[in-house]
């Protein structure tokens, strides 16, 4: 149990690598927990090759919401759009590296939903 | 409240073990300390063997059927509207229609008494305090209706600003609708003074008091109010019931809610003719063993007496104000102990309010986390959360302690 909250999870809540915002951006997305009321902002920096140079996160949430969204931006730099598209749920548990419950998970994934809405709403933009 | 020497000090031990789940054990040595029932309280063997018994012995669908068992079962979920009315003090059990939960029986009276009784332009008058399940049916029917909403605000130490609500009656509302007790901040409501305040300007009154009548003596008669719905699950009954109590000759002009079977008196193909009260407003086959356990529940606290739970969880909660008062970097929202119930919502420096409820839960202590379905009231004061423990009955001050010590803990993991 106590492995949960294991340190870097606290370490990445406290002082986190990628907390801030971005202006300009290529795509920038923010969504609710409704059930917690927390709120995640993830604003992407992208090269020519739709490479992702810079992402930054904002809001308000717990340690587990908090440091998953700063391990998942670490994750996304250099690679490009469609990958990012890609990771899945179970991408995010292994980071974490703790189980997570039915709620928990919800925390775990807020910025997982922005960051894809974020993506997916760029695909959008740029077809015809 | 009447002097200690009125009220015999109940027997929270022998209280405890009425409650089975509260046994439980969470993992290896780690037995359940329940803070969490302003969400929903925990049933007692009573309850539960009512409910059983009822399903082994009388089930029948209830009112036409000619048979023992029907008969038994009619008897039965009729009883148990007689208790419930005796808990509250309505003067005729044929006040109490049975709801749901305490949010359908405000949104039967915003469908029936509203759409009836309100037109564009007439103002509703609301709390800052209010849970979602007062707030957004009026909401709704405002939209459809052009009403207006006003507020009476709540002041930074978690009271209603009684002042600006004498300048509120001045606009004239039609309805003055407000919690008895804020489950947020734990604020019990003078629901006396506010119903009085809003007769003499015209208005016609409903008390939310979810949170009230599982917690303190609830008098309807004596407050006056004109409606007043609350739910069986927070008082030891089952999920799935609740009340709607209302004044008898505004239930009477009501129309119905839902249409279906037993809220008719006849039917042709094209019309039908509503049945008296309370049937009119319980369409449909209602929930019958849930009633039992119900009346079992109301039989139970009656059995302790409302006075005395009143006086434990208020022996409570001062205990828990001082100790959580103690605690550096931790801030409770809401009254002094004397002018609230069993619940302390607060904030810490280091933690989220999710990651606190998760570190306490590790210690098998049950508290909820979020905004408590009262965002307007988390967003008055600048926060998207608290972390809520509440008390019932079947707390003790070394629930408390428990408490107190999982909060260390959330300040060694995080500090």
């Amino acid at each position: 149990m106590q492995d949960f909250y294991r340190e870097m999870i606290i370490e990445r809540y406290k002082s986190p690598h990628h907390k801030g915002t971005l202006d300009p951006n290529d795509f920038s997305f923010e969504d609710d927990n409704p059930s917690c009321g927390d709120h995640i902002r993830i604003d992407v920096r992208l090269d020519e090759d739709n490479r992702v140079v810079e992402a930054l996160f904002s809001g308000e949430g717990c340690a587990i919401s908090l440091a998953s969204a700063d391990l998942l931006l670490e994750s996304i730099i250099g690679k490009k759009v469609d990958e990012v598209k890609a990771i899945s749920k179970q991408d995010i548990i292994d980071m974490l590296g703790i189980e997570l419950g039915p709620v928990r998970v919800k925390c775990a994934l807020l910025s997982l939903k922005v960051l894809k809405a974020g993506a997916y709403g760029l695909g959008e933009d740029i077809s015809p | 409240m009447s002097s200690e020497i009125d009220i015999p000090a109940l027997d929270i031990e022998g209280i405890k073990r009425d409650f089975p789940i509260l046994g439980r054990e969470l993992g290896s040595d780690v037995t359940l300390v329940y803070l969490d029932s302003a969400a929903t309280s925990q049933k007692p063997e009573a309850v539960i063997g009512a409910m059983d018994e009822y399903y082994r012995r009388h089930n029948a669908n209830i009112h036409r059927g000619i048979h023992t068992l029907a008969e038994e079962a009619t008897a039965l979920y009729e009883g148990a509207r007689v208790k419930v009315a005796a808990f509250i003090n309505a003067s005729q059990p044929e006040q109490i229609i049975f709801t749901r939960n305490a949010t359908e029986a405000i949104n039967l009276v915003a469908q029936s008494w509203g759409r009836t009784n309100l037109e564009a332009g007439d103002r509703i008058l609301l709390t800052g305090m209010e849970h979602h399940s007062n707030l957004v049916p009026w909401q709704m029917l405002a939209a459809e209706r052009n009403l207006e909403l006003d507020f009476i605000p709540v002041t930074p130490e978690g009271l209603l600003d009684l002042g600006t609500y004498s300048e509120l009656l001045e606009r004239g509302p039609k309805l003055v609708t407000f919690t008895h007790m804020s489950n947020v901040l734990g604020t019990i409501n003078p629901a006396k003074e506010i119903i009085q305040l809003a007769h003499k300007a015209g208005a016609i009154t409903l008390v939310d008091g979810a949170q009230a009548v599982p917690h303190i003596p609830v008098d309807v008669t004596d407050l006056g109010a004109d409606f007043y719905v609350f739910s069986a699950h927070k008082m030891c009954g089952p999920s799935g019931i609740g009340v709607l109590y209302g004044r008898r000759d505004l239930l009477e002009a009501m129309p119905p809610y839902m249409g279906g079977g037993d809220m008719i008196k006849s039917v042709t193909l094209r019309s039908f003719r509503p049945n008296d009260l309370p049937h009119k407003f319980e369409a449909g086959t209602p929930a019958i063993a849930e009633a039992v356990g119900f009346g079992a529940a109301v039989d139970y606290l009656s059995g302790l007496g409302m006075e005395a739970i009143a006086e434990h969880e208020q022996r409570l909660i001062t205990y828990a104000l001082e100790r959580l008062s103690e605690i550096p970097g931790l801030k409770v929202f809401g009254p002094e102990a004397a002018q609230k119930g069993g619940v302390a919502s607060f904030v810490m420096e280091e933690a989220h309010p999710h990651d606190v409820a998760q570190i306490l839960d590790f210690d098998g202590v049950a508290v909820r986390a979020g905004h408590h379905c009262a965002q307007p009231l988390h967003d008055q004061y600048n926060i998207p959360a608290t972390t809520r423990a509440s008390f019932y009955l079947y707390n003790t001050p070394e629930d408390v302690d428990r408490l107190v010590k999982g909060i260390y803990r959330v300040k060694e993991i995080f500090g």
